[in-house]
């Protein structure tokens, strides 16, 4: 390795005339040589490297606190969503206990409704009954005095002659009864 | 060289030793090459003053090459080769090395400096004892015996030929390799500076002193001097980048538990 250099420097100092052997270091070249060499070792020693290194360790610890920060937020974001979870099954679950109860409470309301319905129905129909019936008697009672009166004109008209006020009433009471007595066995034969 | 009686002045190794500036005939004695290495720690100091003064987080575009910068050799050399741990005791080290280094190197192509700084011997020789004496220490105190044991008597060999072997380990580990790190980084730097000098001399002299048909041999030499300049560039990253890759291997070397 050293014989290149060793024949460039005798064909260098050849050349030059052996004024000065280029390998041989005069004291002030190497007093400055140290000078620049002290000056800039302390310089990186002292001020540029610690700097350099204070903020590579700075950076360091921004880029770890970062990493800390964002899994830190990842687990927050991952409580967050466990608790969202649950409370959505709470509120689901509560959701169905309100549609059950409301189903049942439709249920009985509207039994209840039904149950109502079907008494005032009952009730409805039975005072219908009862006007009909009263109707009814009315209609008899009407009709058995004016059918009286009428059948008794129709007949003193027919016979000539006026029936007196009590006969008659009798006569017609005993028709009525007969016809009274007729009507229900027509009436369960309809 | 050969062209002595024209005005072409060829390269020599004298353009490595430039008159003195200040403070003649004392150790600190100035002259062009010392005055472009101080430029060199200036700029180093400047950019990394600027660039690391106010770090953010989220750097802006100067730190971020800053950072570029020295994450190259804190990851790509250092953690890489001696992990975490050994890299970050021997950062400091490293990074200095190799802006130093660059920084020195990328002198060579800066026009109106020319002359990298480390182009004279002092400075790679300098960074070579360093890495030298760094390496011994790392191996000494992290295991004395098994650094020496393993350095001298590399395991799996037979014993017989240890008499070949640990003379040769002696010779590669603790003379050649300090040697060859300095030169190798002073002989690129010292050849491609007396390339580039070839290059723009000869073109001026095409140009300006032969005249004639002999300026487009200068458009040639002007050429090849750009394509040399760029080659230079690579060459000043590439070993400020072998210099602290070795380096760094050495030191790997020195703490490995099995050499």
């Amino acid at each position: 390795m050293a014989a290149v250099p060793a024949q460039l420097v005798a064909a260098l100092t050849a050349a030059a005339g052996e004024t000065r052997n280029p390998l041989i270091p005069e004291v002030y070249d190497l007093v400055w040589s140290l000078v620049c060499f002290l000056i800039v070792f302390g310089f990186f020693l002292w001020k540029v490297l610690p700097s350099v290194k204070k903020l590579l360790d700075e950076r360091a610890a921004k880029i770890e606190g970062g990493i800390a920060k964002a899994e830190e937020a990842q687990a927050q974001a991952a409580a967050a969503l466990e608790k969202y979870n649950a409370q959505l099954t709470e509120a689901r679950a509560e959701a169905g206990r309100i549609r059950e109860q409301a189903r049942e409470d439709g249920r009985k309301i509207l039994a209840e409704m039904r149950e109502h319905a079907q008494a005032d129905a009952a009730r409805i129909t039975a005072s219908a009954q009862a006007q009909i019936e009263a109707e009814r008697q009315a209609a008899v009672a009407s009709l058995r005095s004016e059918v009286g009166s009428l059948a008794i004109d129709l007949a003193s008209g027919v016979v000539g002659e006026s029936l007196d006020d009590k006969r008659s009433r009798s006569l017609v009471d005993r028709f009525l009864a007969e016809l009274e007595a007729a009507e229900p066995a027509q009436k369960s034969s309809v | 060289m050969a062209a002595d009686e024209g005005g072409f002045h060829g390269p020599s190794i004298d353009e490595f030793f430039p008159p003195v500036v200040l403070f003649e005939g004392t150790p600190f004695e100035l002259n062009r090459v010392m005055l472009i290495r101080l430029l060199a720690v200036v700029v180093i100091l400047l950019l990394f003053y600027f660039g690391t003064r106010r770090m953010r987080l989220v750097p802006g575009r100067f730190q971020s090459v800053i950072e570029m910068g020295l994450d190259f050799v804190r990851v790509s050399i250092a953690e890489d080769l001696l992990g975490k741990k050994d890299g970050t005791r021997f950062l400091p080290l490293l990074t200095t090395i190799f802006f130093l280094v660059l920084t020195m190197n990328l002198a060579g192509i800066v026009p109106g400096l020319n002359l990298a700084g480390t182009s004279v011997i002092g400075m790679p020789l300098v960074l070579a004892v360093i890495a030298y004496l760094t390496f011994i220490y790392a191996g000494l105190r992290r295991h004395p015996w098994t650094f020496i044991r393993g350095s001298l008597f590399p395991p799996g060999v037979p014993k017989a030929i240890y008499i070949i072997v640990t003379p040769i380990e002696i010779v590669s580990i603790f003379i050649l390799r300090p040697v060859t790190l300095a030169l190798r980084l002073l002989m690129n730097m010292v050849a491609g500076h007396l390339l580039l000098v070839l290059c723009f001399s000869a073109t001026a002299f095409f140009f300006f002193e032969a005249g004639g048909l002999f300026s487009l041999l200068g458009i040639g030499t002007l050429a090849f001097g750009f394509v040399f300049t760029l080659f230079e560039i690579l060459v000043a990253v590439l070993q400020a980048y072998v210099f602290t890759l070795l380096t760094t291997v050495y030191i790997q070397l020195a703490l490995a538990e099995e050499h």
